[in-house]
């Protein structure tokens, strides 16, 4: 297909448009500077003291926790509920009742979906001080949207899976526990990695949901940098900010690998 | 569905269903559905004066929500509100503007760099939106060329920065959007019949005749779905505008934000996510009745 050149430099612009925020953020974080934009210098200085000031260590640290944790429980229940929702005869007025329950935390806006976390926090709380705004929180919350899309990334691998393989564990006697252990899980592997992949850097990169759950001691570094963007940005955030770009970049093209073959 | 030996009875097979169900469900609706839910009784309950919740039943949040507050009928509220649905609005046409480009550009590339293009188009959007919005923000800063080149072609005021600014917010939001419309954009772009558009200019279509009856009704599913993933959190979005918008500039993300944590009004800030939950739902219903057999992620 032959297109106007016009469409082509278009396409670059907009190309340059999208990278251009990266690539300040990644040359300032080497400027010598302390404050404002002129260039007046190379260093390594600001990534040395990344590693080095304990509060970008602490939301380093909470911010592995919760997407490690959170990607944990979210799979588990994401697989089991793609399973049930593929492989289980409901009526249909049931099926689509779950088919809602799966996309409703695709489609709600997540500020919403963060102030019924809130809320939910709020009259929990009455119960248990296990529901202080934390860690814990932002756990349940994270897990709460991670869910359908590891559950949506399952299924649609036990979709093209089809139906061929249960049926010849089946005629071959294997008892249901074997099956889903032996023939199942193995199969759904590459399916299940993917939807934690994906889980996990949902969770790397939400803000809102971590901003209305997180309490004192539980900041992440998204939140981190939120915070210091409020009270001026230091030649330190910028080399953060380059660093956790070059991580997800790495852990997405990991994961395109692991799910390649 | 699997019908084991020892599995006869439906009854049965949903009692194992259940196990692999109900974890995940139970899940999503104590802390979505139920809380979300109740936020729609929250909305008509008041606030006490030091924050905390009074279960009296009002109207009044609602109210407040259309513009009428102690001092009678102010349009604030009503502007955030519509300024919410025409931010998302021009966002979402701009993206797509800037996206079928993008889409055919990257489409026509030889199959073995194709892939390459596409990652380009995300890898930006793997990092945290809140980094890329402070990106701009400096970018837009009044000792950066962009906006010096502004001052010098006397648009703006010498030492004035391009933001916060309206201008400022659609960048940002253009920057956090593009991708989810390209994306699917794409893959409608790529299954392209291109007989179609050769029928079109053997029959001497113009150009713009062969994009809008040739090429647009092909792309039509793709762009539903890239419409409906831009425009719903645009609407919802609080980073961009808070960070790049400045107070005059408020969005319905801001309000709400506001409303849970400087002024703790949680009836009030309740009422403004059922409005803008109810935009949403108009946004998807719309959707629904467009793009039916397109599926969503």
């Amino acid at each position: 297909m032959r297109l106007n050149p016009l469409i082509g430099i278009t396409a670059i612009a907009t190309l340059a448009f999208l990278y251009l925020p990266m690539l300040a953020v990644a040359v300032l974080s080497f400027n010598k500077t302390r404050y404002g934009l002129t260039w007046s210098g190379f260093t390594w200085d600001w990534y040395g003291r990344l590693f080095s000031n304990p509060e970008i260590l602490e939301a380093a640290r909470n911010t592995f926790l919760l997407a490690a944790l959170s990607t944990l429980v979210a799979t588990v229940l994401g697989t089991l509920f793609a399973i049930a929702l593929e492989r289980y005869p409901w009526p249909r007025k049931s099926q689509g009742f779950l088919e809602n329950i799966l996309y409703l935390p695709v489609v709600t806006p997540d500020i919403i979906f963060a102030v019924a976390l809130v809320v939910a926090f709020g009259a929990f709380r009455m119960v248990s001080s296990l529901f202080e705004p934390g860690l814990f929180t932002m756990i349940l919350g994270h897990v709460t949207f991670q869910i359908a899309f590891v559950a949506l990334t399952v299924r649609s691998r036990l979709k093209s899976l089809g139906h061929d393989l249960d049926e010849a564990a089946r005629d071959l006697y294997a008892s249901y526990g074997y099956y889903v252990r032996r023939v199942l899980l193995p199969l759904l592997m590459p399916g299940i990695v993917a939807g934690a992949m994906l889980a996990f850097t949902l969770s790397l990169d939400d803000f809102v949901i971590s901003f209305f759950t997180a309490g004192p001691t539980s900041q992440t570094l998204p939140l981190l940098i939120y915070a210091s963007v409020r009270r001026g940005v230091t030649p330190e955030i910028h080399a953060l900010s380059t660093l956790i770009f070059l991580l997800t970049v790495l852990l997405v093209l990991a994961s395109e690998r692991l799910t390649r073959r | 569905m699997v019908w084991f030996g020892e599995l006869t009875t439906p009854a049965q097979l949903y009692r194992r269903g259940l196990w692999f169900l109900l974890p995940a469900v139970v899940w999503i609706l104590g802390l979505l559905v139920i809380p979300g839910l109740s936020l729609v009784a929250l909305s008509f309950a008041e606030r006490g004066q030091y924050g905390e919740v009074v279960w009296n039943f009002t109207l009044e949040n609602y109210a407040r929500l259309l513009g009428f507050g102690l001092f009678g009928w102010s349009p604030d509220t009503v502007l955030i509100l519509l300024r919410s649905l025409w931010v998302a609005f021009v966002t979402t046409l701009i993206c797509v503007l800037l996206a079928y480009p993008l889409a055919f550009f990257i489409a026509s590339r030889p199959p073995r760099t194709r892939y390459l293009w596409l990652a380009l188009v995300i890898i930006p959007f793997w990092t945290n939106l809140v980094i890329r919005t402070y990106a701009w923000q400096m970018l837009l800063a009044p000792d950066f060329p962009f906006a010096k080149l502004a001052q010098t072609l006397g648009l703006l005021a010498p030492d004035a920065g391009l933001y916060p600014s309206p201008l400022a917010v659609y960048i940002g939001m253009i920057t956090a959007f593009l991708p989810f419309v390209v994306m699917p954009l794409f893959s409608s772009v790529e299954r392209l019949d291109w007989s179609l558009v050769e029928a079109a200019q053997d029959l001497y279509a113009s150009r713009v005749r062969t994009f809008f009856q040739a090429v647009w009704p092909q792309t039509l599913p793709g762009l539903t779905v890239g419409v409906i993933l831009t425009f719903i959190p645009a609407m919802g979005m609080f980073v961009v505008p808070d960070l790049l918008g400045g107070a005059k500039y408020l969005l319905v993300g801001n309000l709400i934000q506001q409303q849970f944590y400087a002024s703790r009004d949680w009836p009030y800030g309740a009422a403004v996510s059922l409005g803008l939950m109810v935009m949403t739902l108009v946004g998807l219903a719309l959707y629904r009745r467009r793009g039916k057999d397109v599926d969503l992620v």
